[in-house]
């Protein structure tokens, strides 16, 4: 596989999309209510569309998303951790989706070779975001409950948001820039949904732009394994 | 106009005495093809008819979304995955276009899914079935979707407007689902030899509880005569079952594929296909409880309605803290957040 910068950029992206999409699908069928069934699959449908976009600019679409090994995956930490309950699901699409919107806003508003897409991208991302955001005061601010499960998992993420802002080849924008729009955004939600601001590292020996170099963590070789798998048992073979 | 009074608010008690008229109206409109709305006047049995209808057809799609959605997480291509996501996803949206129907009748959709988690109301029986394949979901698309839009275009007619116009736009997309099916086995009958023995497979284990979909015979369909009165129901179990037969068994053969019907034959005579005899021991065991997967379809029902308790309550308790005077609640947007 050839390793120019726009191709490593593209698998970082893609990767991302990639993977987020999967574990959204997981929820098909299971979600709290019939209306999340609907908007769930709707983000992991857009985020599918944005991963067979950035991975055909890198190679075979198929070839790239069946065949690879767990260490060729270039995607975050952070988006590969299991869906857990929905407060989790949603802290996960907080984090990534605020990012994801920063990073494609910065790059459609540029020239560079993602600019086409991110334009496109940016706009259902803005949704992703939104949605995020008005479940986070939801479950925050409504019930005791949802306040108490929707604090550990913010909190149990926290540690996976570092590695955002690690510098990719290929990818020109100002990192340092977006991680403070990143922090303040964020702060602001979690404020108003009457959450605590995480106060632990938010990277650690194992996740400082670990997923981006190919090192991920343990439920991810399971999902590959689950994805992966019937293609791998018909090789060559058309679908 | 005669019919006009049947477009009249339901009544009051008062009104019993003209209830004789209301009922003449109704039957007046509905013989002229008109439509009944949720503030016209009908008889109980009928809104109970549509009621009963709506909410298992509602209960159908979302119970329905389990046996594809097992395998969206290892759909073989991803251009396969985003279809499969996008079909599933449009079953959802079929399972809240009909509860909001149903609900024009003054049944809340909380109140039909308390009937589904406890069993009082049922959904197709066909999704207790397994989907064993990769194939069974290119024969769930041809065969159980083409089955079902065989049995719901005649409702596009139906006398209840708002599921008459909930059943159009179901429809549109039912029919992408079927062709979405037809050419993923297209797909597996082209490919590998051990693709094409997948799909032969799961057409061969489709094909009957699919001819089930229709329901009993005629002379056995408890609800059927009055149905058809009334306009709910346009076309009988046995005909629709027919008219489906004589529409896949070309398409089996374009397929590559075999009906597993040693009695399927072309009869000049009747102008369609005859076929062998349908196993009703099986359709009333599997309705009883006892199929494949009743048990686990219903048990992740309940699951992810119980385990999404938590999240239901939580935005109702937001909700009602910050609804303003005029009950508007917080907009999209409003976090201050989103500028970039």
């Amino acid at each position: 596989m050839t390793t120019t910068a726009p191709t490593t950029a593209a698998l970082a992206l893609g990767d991302d999309a990639l993977v987020l999409s999967h574990r959204l699908g997981e929820w098909a069928g299971h979600a709290p209510v019939l209306e999340e069934e609907v908007a769930l699959a709707n983000i992991a449908l857009d985020l599918l569309g944005q991963a067979r976009v950035l991975l055909s600019t890198a190679g075979d679409e198929d070839e790239l998303a069946y065949l690879r090994e767990e260490r060729a995956f270039r995607n975050l930490q952070l988006v590969e951790q299991p869906n857990g309950d929905f407060a989790h699901t949603i802290a996960r699409q907080l984090y990534f989706s605020t990012y994801q919107h920063l990073l494609y806003a910065e790059l459609a508003a540029g020239e560079g070779p993602f600019a086409g897409l991110a334009a496109k991208a940016v706009k259902e991302v803005a949704y992703h975001r939104d949605h995020a955001e008005q479940w986070t005061l939801r479950l925050g601010d409504g019930t005791e409950v949802g306040h108490k499960k929707m604090q550990r998992a913010c909190t149990a993420l926290w540690r996976f948001t570092g590695e955002m802002f690690q510098p990719v080849d290929g990818l020109d924008v100002d990192l340092a820039g977006m991680e403070t729009a990143w922090l303040d955004s964020v702060r602001a939600v979690l404020h108003r949904a009457t959450l605590t601001v995480p106060e632990g590292p938010r990277t650690g020996a194992w996740t400082a732009g670990a997923g981006r170099q190919g090192v991920h963590t343990e439920p991810f070789g399971r999902m590959l394994a689950e994805m992966q798998h019937l293609h791998r048992s018909h090789p060559g073979a058309s679908w | 106009m005669a019919t006009a009074a049947a477009h009249q608010t339901h009544g009051t008690a008062q009104d019993t005495a003209d209830t004789g008229a209301y009922e003449r109206a109704f039957d007046a409109a509905v013989a002229a093809d008109e439509r009944i709305e949720p503030r016209d006047w009908m008889p109980d049995a009928y809104r109970a008819t549509l009621v009963r209808q709506m909410a298992q057809h509602a209960h159908s799609e979302i119970i329905g979304m389990q046996p594809e959605a097992n395998w969206i997480t290892r759909a073989p291509s991803l251009r396969r995955k985003a279809i499969l996501m996008a079909k599933v996803q449009d079953e959802a949206g079929h399972g809240l276009y009909l509860y909001s129907a149903a609900e024009t009748l003054g049944t809340s959709r909380d109140e039909l899914l308390d009937k589904l988690h406890t069993g009082r109301q049922k959904y197709s029986s066909i999704f207790n079935y397994p989907t064993l394949t990769w194939a069974d979901v290119g024969a769930i698309g041809w065969l159980v979707d083409g089955a079902a839009i065989t049995n719901q275009v005649p409702l596009c007619r139906c006398s209840y407007g708002p599921y008459a116009r909930a059943m159009v736009r179901i429809c549109k997309e039912e029919s992408f689902h079927q062709r979405q099916g037809y050419e993923l086995l297209l797909a597996l009958g082209r490919g590998t030899p051990e693709q094409r023995a997948m799909a032969q497979d799961a057409v061969d284990r489709w094909w009957w509880p699919s001819l089930m979909m229709f329901g009993p015979p005629d002379d056995e369909s408890a609800h059927s005569a009055q149905s058809m009165t009334w306009k709910i129901k346009r076309h009988s179990n046995d005909e629709l079952r027919q008219r489906f037969v004589d529409i896949c068994v070309p398409q089996a053969e374009s397929l590559g594929l075999t009906l597993p019907d040693p009695d399927l034959k072309w009869n000049e005579e009747r102008g369609h296909y005859d076929f062998g005899p349908i196993d009703w021991t099986e359709f009333r065991e599997v309705l009883k409880g006892n199929g494949p997967c009743n048990e686990q379809r219903i048990t992740q029902r309940r699951r992810a309605h119980d385990e999404g308790a938590w999240v239901r309550e939580s935005a109702a308790a937001y909700a009602a803290k910050h609804t303003g005077p005029t009950g508007e609640m917080g907009k999209t947007g409003e976090t201050g957040a989103t500028q970039v």
